[in-house]
C-alpha cells in the first residue's frame, strides 16, 4: 500500500502491455452504477427529501394562520409590563431543524450503506478482486456519495427556502435569496448532509454490519449530543458545539430577532464551518485507513 | 502462474495457512484439496490480497496481485457465490465490474450468455438459486478474459449438467494456456477435473503432484469380503490384527461390489485377500465374495489428510 512513492523505484503498477490506462473516473462510474442500481438508496433519499420539504412548507403554512394576526398587532404589552415587538423569523420554519435532522439521518444511512452494503454481503471481496488498489475505490465512493447527497440536499434546501418565502411573500416578511443570512443558512442546510453521509460511511467501514452501523451513527449524531445539554459548564457547551447538528444550528441562526439568543457561550460561524470540515476530514482519513488495513 | 513462498496466515493464535510453498502452473487445471477448515479459502484470499499474509509472499505471474491497479484482466476469481449484493441485477453487477476495469460492456452480455444466465440477467440476484449465483460468479471471473483463474468450490449447488459444463470449461481454459486453480474438499469432484493436485491439511502442504502420482499414495489396499457369517469372520480377522469395517456402499471404489444384497459386506484393511480366504476356510466360513479393491484417490486423500490432522494435533501437545 505504498502509493506515496513517486520515483522510478516504485513498482506499484504493473499493467499488461495492451491494458488500458486505469482512470479514477472509471471507479466513480462503478460506484455510481452500484448506488444507482440499489432501490434502497433511492427510497431512503427520496423519502427523506420529500418528508423534509413537506415538513418545512407545512410549517410555514401553519405560521401563516397566526402571521396576519401578529402583523396586525405587532406590539404587545405582556402581563409583567414588558413591551414585545413581533418579528417574523423567515428561516425558522422554512429551513426547520427537525427537517434537516431527517436529511442528516438519510445522508448518514446512505453513507453507512455504501460501506456495510459491501462488507456485510461479501461484495467487497468481489470489488477488491476487480480493483486491488483499495484507496481508489474508497475515494470513488466518497466522490459519488458526496455528489449525490450534496445535490439532493441543495435541491431540498432551495425548494424549502424559496417555497417558504413565496408563501409569506404577500405579507412582506420573506427573505431574499440574495440575503447573506439566507445564503449561509442554505449552505449550512445543504452541506451538513454530505458531512453526515461521510460520518455514516465511517461507521459503516468500522462496524461493517447493517443494523449496528445505523444504530451507532444515529446514536452518535442525535443521542450523544443530548448528553451535553444545558449551559451550566462551559466545557459541556463547547463539547456540544463539536457536533454537526449544533454547527448547523449555529450557521442557520437568525440574528435579527432580538428576542432569540443562542444561549451562553455561542459558537461562531468559523467554528461551525470548521466542525463540518473536521468531521469530513476525520471520516475520510479514518475510513481510508481502516479499509486499507483490515482484511476484506 | 501462481507462486506461494513460505506463506503463513494467522488469525489470533489460529494458524490457518502454515508456511505454504507451492507453484501453481499454467496450462493445466490444478485441484486444491483439503478437509474443511484446512485453509483453502484463506489461501485464495491471500493470493488476491484480500487478506494480508502474516509472513511470506505470493505472486501472480511474477507480481503481487495488490500491485495491479485493476485486477480483472490479470486474475478472474470466484471465491464465494454469496460474495455479492443481492439487491442488484446480474447485469448491473457485471456492468459495475466491467466499467471499473475498462472492459467493453458487450462482454457483460457475452459472459452471461456463456454461463446460461442471459434470460435471468435483469432479475435481482437476491432471488437467484445457489447454482445461478455460482454461474454468475463464474461469469464475473471470465469477464476480463484473464490468464489466471481461481475458483473456490465452484461445483457447489450445480446440477449434473452444470458440473459437466464447468469441468469442460476448466479444461478448455487450461488448454488455452491459462492457470486454473480450483479448490474442493471432495476428492471425487477433482477426480475428473484436475490434472494436478495441491493437497493441504491444517494449513500444511501434504502433496503437490499429478493425479496419478497421488493415487499411488493410497497405502493399504482394502479387501472386500461378503459372507453370511459376517460377525464371526469379523471377530476372527480382528483377532489377526486387521481393521474390519462394515463395507460402506457409498465408497467411491466399490461400485463393482454392491451387487448382491443379503451377504454382509466387510471392508478389511491390513490382511491380504489370500490370507483372509485361508482364515475363512479354516474356520468353516463360507465366502460369497472376496475382492481386493484398488486404492482410490478418495482413500489416498482421506488417509493423507487424516495423518496430517493427527500429526498436527500431536505436535500441538
Ligand atoms: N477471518 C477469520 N478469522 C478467524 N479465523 C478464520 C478466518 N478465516 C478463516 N479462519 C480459520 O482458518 C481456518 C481455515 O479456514 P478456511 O476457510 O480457509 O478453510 P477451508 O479450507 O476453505 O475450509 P472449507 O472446506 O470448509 O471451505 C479455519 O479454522 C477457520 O476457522
Ligand atoms: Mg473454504
Amino acid at each position: 500500500m505504498s502509493t506515496m512513492t513517486t520515483t522510478a523505484v516504485s513498482k506499484t503498477s504493473v499493467p499488461l502491455p495492451n491494458e488500458p490506462k486505469p482512470r479514477f473516473r472509471d471507479l466513480c462510474r462503478m460506484e455510481w452504477i452500484k448506488v444507482a442500481s440499489l432501490r434502497s438508496t433511492w427510497l431512503v433519499l427520496l423519502v427523506a427529501a420529500a418528508a423534509t420539504v413537506f415538513i418545512n412548507l407545512n410549517g410555514v403554512r401553519s405560521d401563516i394562520q397566526y402571521l396576519d394576526n401578529d402583523l396586525a398587532h405587532p406590539t404587545q404589552v405582556l402581563p409583567d409590563g414588558t413591551v414585545w415587538h413581533f418579528v417574523y423569523n423567515p428561516l425558522f420554519r422554512s429551513l426547520s431543524r427537525i427537517a434537516v435532522q431527517l436529511m442528516m439521518l438519510g445522508g448518514a444511512a446512505i453513507g453507512a450503506l455504501t460501506m456495510f452494503g459491501e462488507f456485510s454481503t461479501g461484495q467487497v471481496r468481489t470489488t477488491f478482486a476487480a480493483v486491488p488498489k483499495r484507496g481508489g475505490v474508497v475515494a470513488a465512493k466518497i466522490t459519488v456519495l458526496c455528489t449525490i447527497t450534496t445535490v439532493l440536499a441543495f435541491v431540498v434546501a432551495l425548494v424549502s427556502f424559496l417555497g417558504g418565502q413565496a408563501m409569506v411573500a404577500s405579507r412582506h416578511v420573506g427573505l431574499s435569496i440574495t440575503d447573506p443570512d439566507a445564503q449561509i443558512a442554505i449552505a449550512a442546510y445543504t452541506l451538513v448532509v454530505p458531512v453526515c453521509a461521510l460520518i455514516g460511511m465511517l461507521f459503516g467501514a468500522l462496524i461493517r454490519n447493517a443494523t449496528a452501523s445505523i444504530v451507532a451513527v444515529v446514536a452518535f449524531l442525535f443521542l450523544l449530543p443530548a448528553f451535553f445539554g444545558g449551559d451550566k459548564y462551559r466545557w459541556v457547551v463547547e463539547v456540544r458545539h463539536l457536533f454537526p447538528d449544533d454547527a448547523e444550528q449555529t450557521l442557520a441562526f437568525w440574528h435579527k430577532d432580538p428576542y432569540q439568543t443562542m444561549g451562553k457561550w455561542p459558537a461562531g460561524h468559523t467554528h461551525a464551518w470548521l466542525v463540518y470540515a473536521g468531521w469530513a476530514v476525520i471520516s475520510i482519513v479514518v475510513a481510508m485507513v481502516v479499509v486499507k488495513k483490515r482484511d476484506a | 502462474m501462481i507462486e506461494l513462498t513460505d506463506l503463513t496466515k494467522r488469525y489470533g493464535d489460529k494458524t490457518a495457512v502454515d508456511h505454504l510453498t507451492v507453484t501453481v502452473r499454467s496450462g493445466t487445471v490444478t485441484g486444491f484439496l483439503g478437509p474443511n477448515g484446512s485453509g483453502k479459502s484463506t489461501t485464495l484470499r491471500l493470493i488476491l490480497g484480500l487478506n494480508a499474509p502474516s509472513s511470506g509472499a505470493v505472486t501472480v505471474d511474477g507480481h503481487p496481485f495488490t500491485d495491479r491497479p485493476r485486477g480483472l484482466r490479470h486474475v478472474g476469481a470466484l471465491l464465494d457465490a454469496q460474495d455479492i449484493h443481492g439487491g442488484r441485477s446480474a447485469v448491473a453487477h457485471l456492468k459495475s465490474l466491467a466499467v471499473s476495469n475498462r472492459i467493453p460492456l458487450r462482454r457483460v452480455g457475452e459472459v452471461l450468455e456463456e454461463v446460461g444466465l442471459a434470460e435471468a440477467g435483469r432479475k435481482r440476484i437476491g432471488g437467484y438459486s445457489l447454482g445461478m449465483k455460482q454461474r454468475l460468479g463464474i461469469a464475473g471471473a471470465l469477464l476480463g478474459d484473464p490468464p489466471v483463474l481461481l475458483f473456490d468450490e465452484p461445483l457447489n449447488g450445480l446440477d449434473p449438467e452444470g458440473v459437466r459444463w464447468v469441468r469442460e470449461m476448466f479444461q478448455r481454459l487450461a488448454k488455452e494456456g491459462r492457470t486454473v486453480f480450483v479448490s474442493s474438499h471432495l476428492m471425487s469432484e477433482m477426480e475428473h477435473t484436475a490434472e494436478r493436485l495441491v493437497v493441504i491439511g491444517r494449513g500444511h502442504l501434504i502433496a503437490d503432484e499429478t493425479l496419478s502420482e497421488f493415487s499411488r499414495r493410497g497405502s493399504q489396499a482394502t479387501v472386500l469380503v461378503r459372507t453370511p457369517e459376517a460377525a464371526a469372520l469379523a471377530a476372527i480377522l480382528t483377532a489377526e490384527g486387521a481393521d474390519v469395517q462394515p463395507a460402506a456402499a457409498d465408497s467411491a471404489a466399490d461400485d463393482d461390489a454392491d451387487a448382491d444384497g443379503d451377504a454382509g459386506g466387510l471392508a478389511v484393511v491390513g490382511l491380504p485377500a489370500p490370507k483372509i480366504g485361508e482364515l475363512a476356510w479354516r474356520n468353516n466360513i463360507m465366502l460369497a465374495e472376496l475382492a481386493t479393491q484398488n486404492a482410490s484417490l478418495e482413500k489416498a486423500f482421506m488417509e493423507l489428510t487424516a495423518d496430517a490432522v493427527e500429526y498436527a494435533a500431536g505436535e500441538a501437545r
